[in-house]
């Protein structure tokens, strides 16, 4: 142990310093000319007590000396793993489902707003899934389409009167053609270029949201959305159908989990079918793809306007939710969430996501008085996860085996 | 025609700015390959040392006995400041990753951005912090329509001074000479002795101050910083990267005029709601007509 630490304290020290020299001008000095180190070093010393305490026990994981406990933790956790591959999958599918089908019963109001939020970010996870996780391509304009699916739901339910139900398919279309128009010049790009193109475009979609006045009211968005409208049969004096809004919250939360279980059920089929593994290909090696026959372009192309689909759907059910769009609510900070989310969870895979969802959604509403930290933690977690796990918390299964796997 | 020569004066003005914070882009990516996502928060960091800075001096009153001591001074502390920031994010978000997947990078340099960006914020609050306006209150006026401020002939000849500085410094010697060795081949640059992770420490360095002097300049022309600003700027920065040959620091330098003067006659003449837009515009349209840029060489399947 004392081997692993020399190893380790060095850069530790500089990097505390470094911090240290970092956050003084920040906050040592002041506007009528003086200089304070108070408070400074009392924040730099919470940070250090913090990084000290998680620095001691990544080395003594290290170098084995925490055996008394992770021996244990192994042995239950591999308990618990082989118990999870003995069970077949649909059980725990089963076990989550129902779950989630008796959740709005127990919780109230909030936790079902909140569980709501969940359904919604995990089918605009899945989709941001489908072009980065599955097709490897970074997407930071993604919340456009969103904004795009929300504004085509509320501008034909509020000009034309159409239901809910007959804006649906549109507003996957019209992301989806948003998704093309986007994506068919930027797709000839590789990687980074890619990245800031679509940062770009998301900045374009939302300025012309927010200075198209005679179309989308601009930045006082638009009121008066009605919500998802259904027939339900009654069968008093023969079988008549009567029409209802709805508009309780614990009745829309399953049309969100409906959707929810929809976007994991289609990204499951994509990610296993012919698609897929051209995406998958594409994302290993792009050249490589190409030349056994892959076309690439069509293939990115077509996970990108598959990516906006979903946002598409998601937006629709977002306006429904709300009754009122504007486009503050499509900055480029969610699509830095909804990516954290992905990244956080494992980029490929389904359940990783729903956990990444969870983890980022329901756990800034339980510590509600660090809300303000939310956004640092998201930026740090994204970072850390890259240097410590990058294919985060559930990696993706690989659909085969890789070469090196078989020859090893 | 007044009002033209009046945009064009504002524009080299913004076009300065932009330029600056466009090096820094494309120092690094001609030296490590990688958009440096967090490139705009150095140069928003560097607009908030240069206030707290100015503020501190004019707190103690030494802005009216030697403003141009203190204006000196704040621009230095600024770009040591961020040159130091810049430095320690390098050898945190992105050494560890040089062998990782490019995926990998970018999204450690997007939370890294985030990361910096909210930290800003949580030290220094979320409104803007103004700058001290008495400074440079005197322009020089010709004709009826156009005025020249004396922020403006600062912000250009200061522009002038880092970009010539930086030219001999990259063309000149030994360092630069070791900067352009390393950006065209690392392992036979590092046969030759050169240490390529000092190499691109300094070239952080050099970038983040250069956004940092941008900075300053930023809030001394519009009066105030926020922590959010390094955000639009730093993507037209990029957008001017792009446009002068990513990799090309005299295209930088080009592409980031051309890209001030765009926005600023796009406002005055199509539409000023609009003005972000334009430079997204050109972006785009770089990037699927001449990938390669003004005065970029032919980059190779690995560099895009």
């Amino acid at each position: 142990m004392i081997h692993e630490f020399k190893k380790v304290w060095k850069p530790y020290t500089i990097g505390m310093l470094w911090l240290l020299g970092l956050l003084w001008p920040l906050m040592g000095i002041h506007a009528d000319g003086t200089l304070t180190f108070q408070k400074t070093v009392t924040v730099w010393s919470y940070i250090l007590a913090g990084s000290l305490v998680c620095l001691m026990i990544y080395v003594m994981k290290t170098s084995g000396s925490l055996k008394f406990i992770t021996g244990p933790v192994t042995r239950v956790t591999g308990g618990a793993r082989s118990a999870t591959t003995a069970l077949p999958s649909w059980v725990w599918i089963v076990l989550l489902l129902g779950v989630a089908l008796v959740y709005p019963q127990f919780a109230g109001r909030y936790g079902t707003d909140v569980a709501i939020n969940v359904m919604l970010y995990i089918c605009l996870g899945l989709g941001i899934n489908v072009v980065v996780g599955l097709a490897g391509m970074l997407d930071l304009g993604y919340i456009a389409f969103y904004g795009v699916g929300a504004y085509t739901y509320a501008l034909l339910n509020v000009t034309y009167g159409l239901a809910f139900w007959v804006c649906l398919p549109f507003a996957a279309l019209f992301a989806c053609l948003a998704g093309c128009i986007v994506g068919y010049p930027t797709l000839r790009m590789r990687g980074d270029y890619l990245a800031i193109v679509t940062l770009g475009f998301g900045e374009i979609i939302r300025i012309i949201l927010n200075n198209w006045m005679s179309l989308t009211n601009g930045p006082n968005g638009i009121l008066g959305i009605k919500p998802i409208g259904i027939y339900i049969p009654i069968f008093e004096n023969g079988l008549t159908f009567e029409h209802i809004w709805v508009k309780k919250l614990q009745l829309f939360y399953y049309f969100a989990l409906g959707l929810a279980i929809f976007a994991a059920i289609a990204v499951r089929r994509l990610n296993y079918s012919r698609v897929g593994r051209a995406w998958e290909s594409i994302r290993e090696d792009e050249t490589a793809a190409e030349l056994m026959g892959v076309n690439t372009f069509i293939y990115k192309l077509l996970a990108y306007a598959m990516g906006a689909a979903f946002a598409g759907l998601a937006g629709a059910f977002f306006a429904a939710r709300m009754k009122f769009v504007s486009p503050e609510s499509f900055t480029f900070l969610e699509s830095a969430m909804v990516l954290c989310m992905v990244v956080l969870g494992g980029m490929g895979s389904i359940p990783g996501i729903i956990l990444g969802v969870i983890a980022l959604i329901a756990l800034p509403e339980v510590f509600r008085e660090l809300q303000s930290y939310r956004m640092l933690v998201f930026g740090a977690t994204m970072v850390i996860m890259m240097l410590f796990r990058p294919s985060g918390l559930i990696p993706a299964k690989r659909v085969g085996t890789r070469s090196e796997e078989k020859e090893g | 025609m007044e009002y033209f020569i009046q945009q064009l004066i504002n524009g080299i003005t913004l076009g300065g700015m932009y330029a600056l914070i466009a090096l820094g882009y494309t120092m690094v990516y001609g030296v490590i390959q990688l958009i440096n996502f967090a490139h705009g928060e150095f140069f928003a960091a560097g607009g908030y040392v240069g206030a707290i800075a100015l503020a501190y001096f004019a707190g103690n009153g030494y802005m009216d006995s030697h403003p141009i001591i203190c204006l000196t001074g704040s621009f230095m502390i600024a770009m040591a400041y961020c040159a130091y920031l810049a430095v320690g994010v390098e050898k945190i978000a992105y050494k560890p990753l040089r062998k990782n997947s490019r995926l990998a990078v970018l999204l450690s340099a997007l939370g890294m951005s985030i990361f910096l960006s909210n930290g800003m914020m949580l030290t220094q609050g979320v409104y803007d912090k103004v700058y001290p306006s008495e400074l440079f209150q005197g322009r020089f006026d010709f004709g009826d329509m156009i005025t020249i401020s004396y922020l403006q002939i600062l912000i250009v000849s200061l522009t002038a001074v880092l970009l010539v500085g930086l030219n001999l410094l990259v063309f000149k010697t030994k360092i630069g000479m070791a900067m352009r060795a390393t950006a065209q081949d690392k392992t036979m640059s590092s046969l030759v002795a050169i240490s390529s992770n000092r190499i691109i420490s300094l070239t952080f360095a050099i970038g983040a101050g250069l956004a940092a002097a941008a900075g300053i300049m930023y809030g001394l022309y519009y009066g105030s910083v926020k922590y959010d600003m390094g955000f639009v700027p730093g993507i037209k920065a990029f957008a001017a990267a792009v446009l002068g040959g990513i990799g090309n620091i005299t295209g930088a330098m080009i592409g980031g005029l051309i890209i001030g003067m765009v926005e600023i006659f796009g406002a005055g003449y199509i539409s000023g709601e609009y003005k972000d837009v334009f430079a997204f515009i050109i972006l785009i349209a770089v990037l699927y007509f001449k990938p390669t840029g003004i005065m970029g060489e032919n980059i190779d399947d690995t560099r895009v």
